[in-house]
């Protein structure tokens, strides 16, 4: 077959859309780029509007020289590549992508189709998480990042996984009041994780190099924190949180949360490839060879957006997910370079086995979130209403519960509540998590405006 | 485990679970089986509509019985299924329609449906939202909608509490008749027997009426279905184009939570074998473009999610309802050709009366499974 | 007309030396830097972006990458935008609370 007309897409230009395409260049191929923000570089290494002025080492700290080279990369690549910013991949239909730019609907027609989509804050409800003034972790940084701003004056950074340090670390070298890090996880998994997190020894020095200047500064930090509400009125006030038997209250005007982070599957969902259980996680992901081919022909899975390995693991698997459809298009792949990035990916999984010991999912907490808290913010729908639906209505699994209690079923598509709503419902039938299933991807993967048009075909 | 019933019901959509509620309140023992979940195909996935206007005549009488049992839900099943009798409007584009529809209104009359027609001036006085280039309305002021999502599992459940037997997930993999009784085996439930068989298995009806030599050329087709996020709540009735051409066909309710539910056009591709519908993007933009057309306010608005499910049709556009021709003590309501929603309670109440008495006051006879008989 | 004084839910901690960029907010005329999103545009002039349609109060946006879909906000026309991905522009009309009657749906 001749690759040079082989068909491809790249959705997403973070690290590993951006490696991705650049593999793909390399072997001859003009890959269309899918990017939904203006400007490419992803959540991590989000590019700041033009007109904005702070170097690569303020907004990426140590990642600065990996920013600036993916970044110039990139540019560089420009004229190779069929980039579409601000365009929105909307459905996969049979060998399709359906895309909006500008209002206008184009279909893109693959051989290939690699999802780099990236990923998003894992959540679950805790009391009082709909005020204004509570964001999600990666919304702080966000706002701090590509705006300039801090969400607050007085911020609680409240959660677990390595972002809670770092954003945090990062409000207060911005001269922002920290009020404190409270870690869900024990201090004693972190301690247990050592061993797989001592593979990156930078990576992990940095960490701790967080939480050693946060203290420093005589900011709280403190683990095995089980939040009880935050708290306020129209406005956040503060947090009320336990520790062990004792009670605890820390004031602040602003609450940053997450608990490590989620893939965005949708896409991968709609193009049919199957997903399969991780225990480990608590996690549905699409299933995957260790190069990122999925079981359905033509679709390659890469980055945060298969599993969360984070930006490195991003930038090898996108290049691996290239490789993998150059060979599939039976192209010639340089074995050394196949056999070095698998190894590499095979480190930072060993360093992602370490994360999710150091930092697990608070499942329990998702458990007993009280009945009258919030979990759907879109449509709200408290987890009483879920338990009551699971119960009284016999709902067996999420999408039946969601078609019955409207759970999962509002903008955000179960974004941001359906991690705790399978936990709930797990907890309220007595079954095994992977039992309950996953809220199915519904097109569109965002929503769509009604002023769209149809656009020409190719 | 209960093996033996005075009638088994295969399919728990809205006319199983609805036929198995009634047969029971009639004081007969009843096994409903049901393959996946009550209500998750056809039944679940449907527009919503809760409308008499517009249907054969000879199919009003079934309309409005079915319409008193809406009125009745909250008495009869214990919640109101979101029902909100808010009006149904049907709006044309031309003048040959708009004729259509006034003789349609002048017709129904005699059926006890009063339907109002409405000027291109009336319409723009009474819902300027609507393109200038309608000619003509005609409303129903005792139309209106209900969730499809939550009314055939709540047949079900007061089936349930009614006393009928429900085995859901239960797929039936053989039927066969021995004397009088109905053997039937069941994935998981084993052998089960009735000398009464009513199947209401929407797009899978066909392969169980083959099995007793009554073939009938069913076809499968999903319904393009789509819902904007929720909005200010300000369109009262259901709103839906009338025309002959299926792509302009398009209709909208809005919930009085506030999202607009939108459906219509160019039907999808279905499959009873994959149990998959699927929307397709070029159907949905095209719908877009329809929705737009007949209310431009539309432009301002996202949709959030669409979803299409398995509905089954009859080349006549009429279901196949009424007792076996070939087989005593069988019975068929399937095939409702994507306009079962508002009759379903009414078409469970009058299979049960059939059942249970032999007879029915409200006239079938059209819909009965011999018309396909060569 | 005098302006109101209402502290922003943001604020500035960086790159403060952008051209300024007006537009309305709630009917108040107000500034905010060339590059600001809506979402900052309007939090660094105000507290929050829409209201609950469900009757739980007030949002000011959550997840800031155009996932959590917690920002839309209307336009003083009628139109929807989201607001951490819709970069704000000069004369921009935003509102913070849902459009009246006539404005959904838009008479024809």
């Amino acid at each position: 077959m001749a690759t040079s007309g082989m068909r491809a897409v790249v959705v997403g230009a973070g690290p590993a859309g951006m490696r991705a395409a650049q593999t793909l260049v390399a072997a001859g191929i003009r890959p269309v780029v899918i990017d939904e923000a203006g400007r490419s570089g992803g959540q991590i290494y989000r590019r700041p509007p033009e007109g904005f002025v702070r170097d690569a080492e303020t907004l990426y700290g140590a990642d600065a020289a990996k920013a600036r080279d993916l970044h110039a990369m990139f540019d560089r690549l420009r004229d190779a590549i069929d980039y579409r910013p601000d365009t929105l991949a909307w459905n996969v239909a049979g060998d399709m992508l359906h895309v909006v730019t500008d209002g206008v609907a184009d279909a893109l027609p693959f051989d290939a189709l690699i999802l780099a989509t990236g990923a998003t804050d894992r959540l679950l409800p805790i009391a009082g998480w709909t005020r204004p003034g509570c964001y999600s972790l990666g919304g702080a940084q966000v706002a701090l990042k590509a705006q300039g701003c801090a969400i607050g004056r007085r911020v609680l950074f409240l959660g677990t996984g390595p972002l809670l340090y770092l954003v945090a670390h990062q409000y207060r070298k911005a001269g922002v009041e920290v009020a404190a890090v409270l870690d869900t996880a024990p201090f004693a998994a972190q301690v247990r994780a050592l061993p797989d997190l001592m593979v990156r020894p930078g990576f992990l020095l940095r960490g701790a190099s967080f939480r050693a200047g946060l203290q420093a500064a005589g900011v709280t930090v403190a683990n095995g924190v089980v939040p009880r509400a935050i708290e306020g009125g129209r406005e956040v006030s503060g947090l009320r949180y336990r520790i062990g038997d004792k009670e605890h209250h820390v004031a602040a005007d602003a609450v940053a949360m997450g608990f490590h982070l989620r893939s965005e599957t949708q896409l991968a969902d709609l193009a049919g490839c199957p997903f399969l259980f991780d225990a480990a996680s608590g996690q549905w992901r699409p299933d995957a060879d260790r190069d990122g081919r999925s079981p359905r022909a033509g679709v390659y899975l890469a980055g945060d957006g298969a599993r969360v390995l984070g930006a490195d693991a991003a930038e090898a698997g996108g290049r691996l997910a290239a490789l993998a459809a150059l060979a599939d298009a039976g192209h010639a792949v340089d074995a050394g370079e196949l056999a070095a990035l698998r190894r590499r990916m095979a480190m930072l999984d060993r360093f992602r086995r370490g994360l999710a010991t150091a930092f697990p999912w608070p499942a329990d907490l998702a458990r007993s979130v009280a009945d009258d808290v919030i979990l759907c913010r879109c449509e709200n729908i408290t987890a009483g209403q879920l338990r009551e639906t699971a119960s009284a209505k016999g709902a067996p699994e999420l999408n039946r519960t969601k078609a019955l209690s409207r759970i999962g079923m509002g903008r955000c598509q179960g974004r941001f509540c359906g991690s705790a709503a399978a936990e709930i419902l797990a907890d309220a039938r007595g079954t095994p998590l992977a039992e309950v299933g996953r809220l199915r991807g519904q097109a569109p993967v965002k929503p769509l405006s009604m002023a769209t048009a149809k656009g020409t075909r190719p | 485990m209960k093996t033996r019933a005075d009638a088994i019901v295969v399919g728990g959509g809205i006319m199983g679970a609805s036929a198995a509620f009634f047969l029971a309140r009639a004081g007969r023992s009843v096994i409903l089986l049901e393959r996946g979940l009550v209500g998750q195909q056809a039944s679940g996935t449907n527009f919503g509509n809760v409308r008499r206007q517009g249907r054969y005549l000879h199919q009003l009488p079934l309309s409005n019985r079915a319409r008193d049992i809406w009125l009745r839900l909250p008495e009869l099943i214990g919640e109101d299924c979101e029902f909100l009798p808010s009006g149904h409007l049907r709006v044309s584009y031309t003048r040959e329609q708009a004729d259509r529809i006034a003789a349609y209104a002048e017709d129904a009359r005699a059926y006890g449906l009063d339907l109002e027609m409405l000027s291109s001036n009336a319409l723009r006085a009474r819902y300027p939202y609507l393109s200038a280039d309608l000619v003509a309305g005609c409303l129903d002021p005792t139309g209106g909608h209900a969730n499809p999502r939550l009314t055939a599992p709540a047949f079900g459940r007061a089936a349930v509490r009614a006393g009928v037997t429900l085995y859901e997930n239960s797929e039936v993999t053989h039927i066969g008749k021995t004397g009088e009784d109905f053997v039937l085996e069941v994935a998981g439930r084993g052998e089960l027997r009735s000398p009464v068989l009513l199947v209401t298995a929407g797009a899978w009806g066909g392969r169980l009426s083959a099995l007793f030599g009554e073939s009938v050329p069913l076809a499968t087709h999903g319904p393009q279905m789509a819902v904007t996020e929720p909005l200010p709540y300000r369109i009262v009735p259901t709103i839906g184009v009338s025309t002959p051409h299926v792509y302009e066909t398009v209709y909208f309710r809005q919930v009085e939570r506030g999202n607009v539910i939108l459906g219509g056009s160019t039907r999808g591709p279905a499959s009873n074998e994959t149990n998959r519908a699927a929307v397709l993007p070029d159907n949905f933009l095209g719908q877009l473009e329809q929705l737009r057309r007949v209310m431009p306010g539309f432009a301002a608005v996202n949709v959030i999610r669409v979803w299409s499910g398995v509905e089954s049709y009859l080349p006549d556009d009429m279901p196949v309802m009424g007792p076996s021709a070939t087989t005593s003590g069988l019975y068929y309501a399937f095939g409702f050709c994507g306009a079962g929603f508002q009759i379903g309670p009414g078409v469970g109440a009058v299979m049960a009366e059939l059942i249970a008495t032999g007879a029915t006051s409200t006239p079938i006879e059209p819909y009965s499974i011999a018309r396909f008989a060569r | 007309m005098a302006e109101i004084s209402v502290s922003g839910r943001l604020h500035r901690v960086a790159e403060g030396d952008r051209a300024p960029v007006s537009f309305r907010l709630d009917g108040r005329e107000v500034t905010a830097l060339a590059g600001d999103s809506v979402l900052t545009a309007a939090l660094t002039n105000g507290r929050t972006l829409r209201v609950s349609e469900f009757g739980d109060g007030d949002r000011a946006g959550f997840c800031m990458m155009g996932a959590c879909q917690d920002c839309w906000m209307w336009t003083e026309g009628g139109d929807r935008l989201r607001a951490c991905t819709t970069p704000v522009a000069d004369g921009m009309a935003l509102s913070t609370i849902p459009v009246g009657e006539g404005l959904w749906p838009r008479p024809a």
